[in-house]
């Protein structure tokens, strides 16, 4: 079995993968609670399967009522024509980075910790990702004419305004979603043979063979894999960095005070970043207790991504800074006064100061690695910095249009019930995603485990993963 | 050792299978395969096993050029698209900027490129594996269901040459498998 019980309860490591894991073991460990009988579901997936398909309802009714009844239900006003559904809309997609990240950036450098919550965070990614998409849909308020922005041949006899951030936007996430999936599955196909081959349920075979598509494992099939696995990595780790870039230039296109700025793409792009493995760790977290993956998601994995949260914090902290910074060297009165509403303004002061706690103070313990060790602790801080992230869409969307250039044109803005229950009913759209793909495919992917544990087992120089463990003491026990 | 299945006439015999425990049987098996001159041979692993291509004698595949191809059609195509309906189907003229303002047209460009050699990489890694296939005669191995497991396969198929019913079980058999199959078609 996976998981090795010692005379302390579980031990945990920090090595890559847990030592003298097997094939059959990952196998074992990954593959039961997928193809195990639905009676035997755990009782904690129903109730975490029920809650999200509530707020699903809770997410339909919602946009039902906005469609029936139109965006005025939002507190969406003229200066602020752009509320929580953008702010929500930037949240998820940002959270949506993570996990394309994880699976081509890690590839390409050759980081093996990757392998292991890869696929999870890829799904995490194409969920997200979903739930996103459809914020700008909805926010256009004839969300059935979305297709308006697609080029196609019409009886106006016109095409979409290609110089249009809006429409980058859409080319960049419809193609983000596109090669998100199919890199997704072109990842999962192994996998799905291999469940294929474990089932004795006559209903699974049939379900699992035809996703497989008839995979067989040949060498020359493995060559050609390898291959195209590696050159859509190559192509995923330039995509996710553009996805948001574009979506940061929907802002620093514009003249908006506060918004145009260069520094947007990058700074948006650390955020996005540091989001995703905010989130990756909240999904993980609980993951690895529920589903028994304690020698395969390590403790090394969780010290990494914490790592990863701490430098993608600290360079969009250098982000407020520099826009701070450019507010006041730019000379300009609108860019000047932008900034201190920011700060120090009446209405919203609070969520500024909210979000440099969140982003800024929350994540210095990071810098420990007793912090980065512990479970409990990095969970509440990606919390803290979901939260956190949030709020940065919120001062950058809201509170900047609030007031902008001229007096007599300045506003408040005020979200409605209607704003909450689309945004809290969107967890349930996720959520409902989520549970169905822990439940029906290898959160983890075994294929790439296997290869990784017969490496570790042949080839492996221990002598570093050896070094590091004197060095920090034996492996700590949980 | 090995498994008698006289009811399989030649015709449709699709060839001989030997099972491995460890990669390293396999790779001296498919090595020793190679220099014995066999060439339709394919090998069945749970994951890849780097360089066991090159130890079959395979060539390397030609998939990155594929999907230059790909990407240069749809950079071509995303550029063009948006010059086309920018210059020439309805040209509009605002603030005199020029119609042809390629720095706003990077972005769908790019986009496209990728989305296009994406879907070619993905796509054309199926096709050519011939995948989906809902029938391959190496599925009738007997406990095939182990290759993506813990086990490793190695065929030498009938069409081989040097193929010869009783010549290759021997060889396979010297190769220390777990077992050595006959396969129908």
């Amino acid at each position: 079995m996976a998981v090795q019980a010692g005379r302390g309860g579980l031990i945990e490591t920090n090595r890559v993968i847990g030592r003298g894991q097997t094939s059959q073991g990952i196998d074992d460990v990954v593959n039961t609670p997928v193809l195990s009988d639905v009676k035997r579901t755990p009782l904690w997936w129903w109730i975490g399967f029920g809650i999200s398909l509530s707020l699903l309802g809770v997410y339909l009714i919602s946009v039902v009522v906005l469609i029936t009844t139109g965006t005025g239900v939002w507190g969406n006003n003229q200066p602020v024509a752009w509320g929580m559904p953008i702010i929500n809309f930037v949240w998820w997609i940002g959270i949506g980075h993570a996990g394309t990240l994880i699976s081509a950036a890690l590839l390409l450098f050759r980081q093996p910790w990757r392998t292991s919550i890869n696929r999870f965070a890829e799904a995490m990614t194409i969920f997200a990702v979903v739930v996103a998409g459809l914020y700008p849909i909805l926010h256009l308020g004839r969300p059935w004419l979305f297709y308006w922005l697609l080029p196609y041949p019409n009886t106006y006899g016109l095409f979409p305004q290609f110089r249009s951030p809006l429409d980058w936007d859409l080319f960049a996430i419809s193609t983000y979603a596109s090669v998100s999936v199919l890199f997704w599955f072109i990842g999962l196909i192994p996998d799905l043979a291999t469940l294929r081959d474990r089932t004795d349920n006559r209903f699974q075979r049939i379900l699992y063979a035809t996703l497989a598509l008839g995979w067989n494992g040949s060498a020359k099939a493995w060559q050609r894999y390898q291959r195209a696995y590696l050159l859509l990595a190559a192509l995923s780790f330039p995509l996710v960095l553009s996805v948001h870039s574009t979506i940061a230039m929907d802002f620093a296109v514009s003249q908006v005070p506060g918004w145009n700025n260069t520094i947007m793409p990058p700074y948006f792009v650390a955020g996005a970043v540091f989001a995703g493995f905010a989130m990756v760790l909240i999904l993980a977290i609980p993951l690895r207790k529920a589903l028994h993956l304690e020698q395969l998601i390590t403790k090394r994995h969780l010290d990494n991504a914490a790592k990863l949260m701490l430098a993608t914090g600290l360079i969009v902290v250098y982000g407020y800074a520099v826009e701070l910074f450019d507010a006041w060297y730019s000379g300009v009165e609108f860019e000047k006064y932008m900034a201190y509403n920011r700060v120090l303004g009446a209405d919203h002061w609070w969520a500024f100061w909210l979000l440099i706690a969140a982003n800024g103070v929350a994540i210095q313990p990071l810098w420990f690695r007793s912090v980065r060790q512990s479970p409990l602790a990095l969970f509440i801080i990606s919390i803290i910095v979901s939260i956190g992230m949030w709020l940065e869409r919120f001062v950058i969307v809201a509170v900047t249009l609030t007031k902008d250039f001229l007096l007599s044109s300045w506003g408040d803005y005020v979200s409605t019930f209607w704003d909450w229950s689309l945004y809290i009913g969107s967890f349930g759209l996720f959520g409902t995603l989520f549970f169905l793909f822990i439940r029906l495919l290898p959160s983890i992917a075994t294929t790439e485990m296997k290869e990784l544990a017969h490496h570790d087992a042949h080839h492996g120089s221990d002598s570093f993963e050896e070094a590091r463990e004197r060095y920090y003491g034996e492996e700590a026990r949980a | 050792m090995s498994e008698t299945a006289a009811s399989i006439d030649d015709r449709h015999l699709y060839g001989l299978v030997a099972e491995f425990e460890s990669v390293e049987e396999l790779e001296h098996a498919a090595e020793k395969a190679k220099s014995a001159g066999y060439e339709a041979m394919d090998a069945y692993t749970p994951y890849p096993v780097e360089g066991l291509d090159e130890k079959l004698g395979m060539k390397p595949t030609r998939l990155g050029w594929i999907v230059l191809l790909a990407g240069i059609t749809g950079a071509i195509l995303g550029f063009g698209m948006q010059w086309y309906s920018n210059v020439v189907f309805y040209p509009l003229n605002i603030g005199g900027k020029p119609l042809n303002s390629w720095p706003m047209f990077i972005v769908i460009t790019f986009e496209m490129t990728v989305l296009l050699s994406a879907f070619t990489a993905g796509l054309f890694m199926l096709g050519r594996n011939g995948l989906p296939r809902p029938y391959h005669s190496i599925f009738n191995t007997p406990d095939f269901d182990r290759a993506t497991r813990d086990r490793f396969f190695l065929c030498i198929e009938t069409r081989d040459e040097r193929f010869d019913r009783d010549g290759t079980r021997r060889f396979l058999e010297d190769q220390s498998p777990v077992k050595v199959s006959e396969v129908e078609r």
